[in-house]
């Protein structure tokens, strides 16, 4: 198996995650859950449905996981795929897990299944909350290669941390619909410099929208999610009223101070970064480092 | 889709008790299952591909895979998407490696 987070697929990403031999899952593809709605359309199936869900332990601790399969339908989140991730976290508060890791990759919903997936990602939001209120940290990890979007990049920001590497990228819109809706002078999707300095995890990390940034290891992904963990042990993990107003404080700030902007270089320089343009080539911990005094701390 | 069924009488390796998936249905790509299942010694083999009236090629890929294993007991499914016949040859062994009982 390979050390690379973004070459692993779900099932490699998971174990790797997890202590070894640990994981347990939930609907295995044996159970042949599939979803009802890609049939009638003549479209192929997947076993999982596109996510691996169980119980684990990671450092001895247990937890409960999901993986997204990003090579299924962009992991894109059907109703079985939806009902599964929402299973595991009603099944962690029940079981009383030490956290709960979501390992997201995903364009969002999957449109083939119309409202049925718009409902299980709001389903998947709630479950999240309700399983923070129960004082179970909820984790994301964004490091495939398909990065987490749409509605799942909403769960995403729902969580109580995220970890991405700087391959990985998060965002609501992606880039193809930012041009396809606004036009390639708004947004040019080919331009893969540009679509990653833009949602890439170095400017997410920098606008304060998640924790940390790893390198693509999935040994540094696990190291990463282990000291968060840690972080929240007896700490609180709802989501309070004060929590989303000074996050709103922030965005706020946020729009007012680089609204203007076009390019997220820009962005970088008004944070007082030096040399904006040598973001991209600085390894995980060179690049935390720097950017730890001018990043936005907002919630992250 | 189409879907395709293969079975094959008298396998002689017998696989451990636990069920394997391996692969992805992406393009290009597919996923197999692996499992043991009581069959009279036979091995079946069940397709649903994305790629219609390649029947004659999944034969050969198929027959020349249970020459190298002689499965019994088993029982495999795959979701394909279009996969070449070298890369499901490799899934499928992927597959028995994951699983099969050293002799």
């Amino acid at each position: 198996m390979t050390s690379s987070y973004l070459e692993a697929n779900a099932r490699e990403r998971i174990a790797q995650m997890l202590d070894a031999g640990s994981f347990e899952e939930f609907l295995p593809p044996s159970k042949r859950i599939v979803s009802p709605h890609l049939g009638q359309l003549d479209a192929p199936v997947s076993f999982d449905d596109g996510v691996v869900v169980g119980r684990g332990a990671l450092n001895g601790a247990k937890v409960f996981a999901a993986a997204q399969e990003g090579g299924f339908m962009g992991g894109a989140v059907g109703e079985v795929h939806g009902a599964k991730l929402v299973g595991l976290l009603k099944r962690a508060v029940q079981e009383q897990a030490e956290g709960v890791i979501l390992l997201l990759e995903t364009g969002g919903v999957r449109l083939h299944e119309a409202n049925a997936g718009l409902i299980a990602v709001s389903e998947v939001m709630r479950a999240v909350l309700d399983t923070r209120a129960a004082g179970i940290p909820v984790i994301v990890l964004v490091g495939g290669s398909n990065g987490c979007f749409g509605g799942m990049g909403i769960v995403a920001r729902c969580a109580n941390a995220i970890i991405m590497s700087e391959e990985g990228r998060l965002a609501m819109s992606g880039p193809e619909v930012i041009e396809t809706a606004n036009g390639v002078e708004e947004f040019d999707s080919r331009d893969r410099a540009l679509v990653w300095r833009t949602t890439g995890g170095k400017h997410r990390y920098l606008l304060g929208d998640c924790h940390g940034i790893v390198a693509d290891d999935t040994a540094a992904f696990r190291e990463a999610v282990t000291q968060t963990l840690q972080g929240f042990k007896n700490n609180p993990t709802a989501l309070s009223l004060q929590a989303l107003e000074a996050e709103q404080a922030m965005l706020e700030q946020r729009i007012a101070r680089f609204g203007d902007v076009a390019d997220p270089l820009e962005i970088w320089q008004r944070l007082g970064i030096d040399k904006p343009q040598d973001i991209a080539m600085l390894e995980a911990a060179a690049f935390m480092s720097l950017a730890e005094p001018h990043r936005v701390k907002g919630q992250a | 889709m189409e879907t395709l069924n293969y079975r094959f009488e008298n396998g002689t390796r017998k696989l451990s008790a636990k069920a394997e998936l391996v692969g992805v249905v992406s393009s290009g790509n597919l996923e197999v299952l692996i499992e043991s299942a009581d069959l009279q010694g036979a091995c079946s083999i069940e397709i649903k591909t994305a790629a219609r009236g390649f029947g004659a090629i999944w034969e050969a890929v198929i027959g020349d895979f249970n020459k190298r294993w002689q499965l019994a007991d088993t029982r495999i499914s795959i979701n394909d998407m279009g996969a070449t016949p070298a890369v499901v040859s490799l899934r499928l062994d992927q597959a028995v490696e994951s699983v099969v009982e050293e002799k």
